[in-house]
């Protein structure tokens, strides 16, 4: 384990607080499981003890938007569900990430008609687009890796309700 | 079944006409939609007929026809296990029908998914709101001039 390493070494390792935090919110993504149709089968199939997401510390699926940094938007956005969708990702603390699961969600899917958002994009700003009707669950731990290593490289500046620094943060690479 | 049909409506409504159809193993009445609410009443209440339970309320949009939609009922009788379909016509024009949701209560919602999809008004209806799409919306999506990808800006989608 890196970390032990390094306390039987030194006894003490140098970063900054805004890479551990990173470090950390890395490996503890709560999503927000958003399951709107039968992504959200494959989704708890990820959960389950054959693929089990909790090896990547996510296996805490809040059904509350409060206590989430990662909303899975897996299902069929209807037009009417899409005002509810956004609804819920607004009440989600910064920062927070979103995964677009399934290609209902990315694009469509196989729904051309006058009801289906194309694309959650048109009102969520996704972060990974997970491939796939529906995606199996590798492919959903792929997204979310995807999105941890996207959550480590985050810095506190970055977020949206980030205060005023006054200066530029240094920028510490961490590897624990 | 057919029989007993057949003798009761003539008997109650003499000067109406009926066409009964028989096809697919099922029974199917077509008469004036001015009669929908009696001839549902007696369905319903008469013992030999008993016809309890509303399945669906469904339309067609026969597009360029004057009576352009047709209005179908499927109930069944479950005293004796027996379906029935009732169609009546439904002026373009006019567009209006009475509400049988006084006949059977489970009629309310199939109404309000035939006006939402149709725009056929239910005369008497105790709550005539859109069913599935929301209630701002104008157009009638399952109408044959409605494009199947929808009116691009007629639903609206939640700012980004």
């Amino acid at each position: 384990m890196g970390l032990e390493s390094k306390l039987v070494n030194d006894g003490f390792i140098t970063t900054t607080v805004d890479a551990l935090a990173a470090w950390a919110r890395e490996n503890s993504v709560w999503p927000m499981p958003m399951g709107i149709s039968c992504c959200a089968i494959e989704m708890m199939a990820s959960g389950d003890p054959k693929y089990d997401i909790s090896r990547f510390g996510s296996e805490v699926m809040r059904f509350t938007p409060r206590q989430c940094d990662l909303m899975i938007v897996a299902g069929t956005v209807t037009y009417k569900m899409a005002h509810v969708v956004k609804k819920i990702y607004d009440q989600m603390p910064e920062p927070k990430w979103v995964i677009a699961m399934g290609a209902c969600t990315s694009s469509g899917g196989m729904y051309r008609s006058y009801n289906v958002v194309k694309g959650i994009d048109q009102f969520l700003p996704v972060d990974v687009y997970a491939a796939g009707c529906p995606p199996r669950p590798e492919n959903l731990l792929n997204a979310l890796m995807q999105i941890q290593s996207k959550v480590g490289k985050s810095r506190v500046k970055d977020f949206p309700d980030a205060p005023e620094l006054g200066f530029e943060p240094k920028q510490t690479e961490v590897s624990l | 079944m057919k029989e007993v049909l057949e003798e009761k409506l003539k008997k109650e409504f003499s000067e109406s006409s009926f066409e009964f159809i028989e096809q697919f193993g099922e029974l199917t009445i077509k008469f004036d939609k001015s009669l929908i609410v009696p001839v549902c009443k007696l369905l319903k209440q008469d013992e030999a007929l008993a016809f309890i339970l509303c399945e669906d309320i469904t339309a067609v949009d026969w597009a360029t026809r004057t009576n352009r939609f047709t209005v179908v009922y499927h109930i069944f009788s479950m005293k004796h296990s027996f379906r029935l379909c009732l169609k009546a016509d439904v002026d373009n024009a006019d567009n209006k029908i009475d509400s049988v949701s006084f006949v059977w209560k489970a009629a309310n919602w199939p109404e309000r998914e035939v006006f939402d999809m149709y725009g056929i008004s239910f005369n008497n209806h105790p709550d005539l709101r859109r069913m599935y799409m929301p209630e701002d919306f104008e157009h009638h999506p399952l109408r044959k001039e409605f494009p199947l990808m929808g009116i691009p800006g007629s639903v609206s989608l939640p700012k980004k």
